[in-house]
């Protein structure tokens, strides 16, 4: 398989990770936020500077369908998420020595 | 396991910011000298933007808990320890600014727990296991999911750890200290599960795209004419 081919079979699986199965998560507290509700000092979370965020809380801001409006976020974040790092490699690629392996 | 605001007082806070933040500076330039090439590089992408999403799918850990994927094994035995570590922090900063989901002034130490200790115990613990185990291409998922069971229990204990320097609340450590491991060795399981799938994936088709596979290659790989760049 070539690395293009490769590279956008993942991309394709992540996107459909995000913007389908992502719905179907547990909503269970996690392990941290679990044992600090458990040990009593999950009081003392601040919410987020970022709260009002339009994507706060893995929900898209005025997206009324929940399945729609999570699955959008996600693939929002993915979007985003492969640029930056996509855009990080590309740099990092071209500050380094070209190596043979 | 995204730490809010508030969980940990501001000099701890800041701390683990200036820690995180000169482990990422060397983890550029290492990354860059050391692991990115120009074949493995779009991979380093891929892991970030995998991770994002498998990070939004919290799995049922029993007793009303549930635990996600950290993926910081996964990334280290992929691309290398270094990229790893910028893997995770891109997912963490987006996930702080964008999502609300662990807090910006927490950033620090959410990169120290998961972006550090978590993917440098995994890699560790990946290394060592490779060594004990059969000389087979099969042993680097295998190795990479021991890596994983053993790093996220570990970034739970860090957690404790830096509890114990600035905690906002008097709670006894010990106590602390064992329930944090205990729900996240059961974390640790599915992500072991889903670091030995996607390691296994990746391994069966584009060995040499591995990090982690470097040396482990079947001879007829090997023997493969290089394509003319």
């Amino acid at each position: 398989m070539s690395t293009r081919r490769l590279v956008v079979l993942g991309l394709v699986v992540s996107a459909l990770v995000a913007g389908v199965l992502s719905f179907y998560a547990s909503a269970h507290p996690d392990g941290l936020t679990h044992v600090a509700q458990s040990l009593g000092f999950a009081s003392s979370a601040r919410s987020s500077a970022t709260s009002g965020s339009p994507l706060a809380g893995y929900s898209a801001a005025g997206v009324h369908d929940p399945r729609l409006s999570r699955g959008l976020a996600g693939l929002a974040g993915v979007a985003v998420v492969g640029l930056v790092m996509g855009g990080l490699v590309l740099l990092l690629r071209r500050r380094s020595p070209r190596r043979e392996r | 396991m995204h730490v809010p605001d508030g969980f940990l007082d501001a000099p701890t806070s800041v701390g683990t910011a200036v820690v995180a933040g000169g482990v990422v500076a060397a983890c550029l330039v290492r990354s860059a000298r050391h692991e990115l090439d120009d074949r493995s590089a779009p991979l380093a992408g891929l892991v970030a933007v995998f991770i994002f999403a498998a990070q939004m799918v919290n799995f049922p850990v029993g007793a009303g808990t549930s635990g996600h994927l950290i993926g910081a094994a996964l990334a280290a035995v992929l691309v290398g320890p270094a990229t790893a570590t910028l893997c995770l922090t891109v997912v963490l900063a987006v996930q702080a600014f964008l999502f609300a989901d662990g807090g910006v002034s927490a950033l620090g130490t959410n990169v120290l727990l998961m972006g550090v200790v978590a993917v440098w115990v995994g890699y560790g613990t990946f290394r060592l296991a490779l060594a004990v185990l059969p000389r087979r291409l099969s042993s680097v998922s295998v190795a990479a999911g021991i890596g994983a069971l053993v790093g996220v229990p570990m970034a739970a204990l860090a957690f404790v750890g830096l509890y114990a320097l600035g905690g906002a609340a008097p709670i006894p450590l010990a106590q602390l200290a064992a329930v944090m491991t205990g729900w996240h060795v059961l974390i640790g399981v599915g992500e072991a599960l889903i670091t030995m799938l996607a390691v296994s994936s990746i391994v069966a088709t584009r060995p040499d795209l591995v990090y982690g596979a470097h040396g482990r290659l079947p001879e007829l790989e090997l023997r493969t004419p290089e394509p003319v760049a």
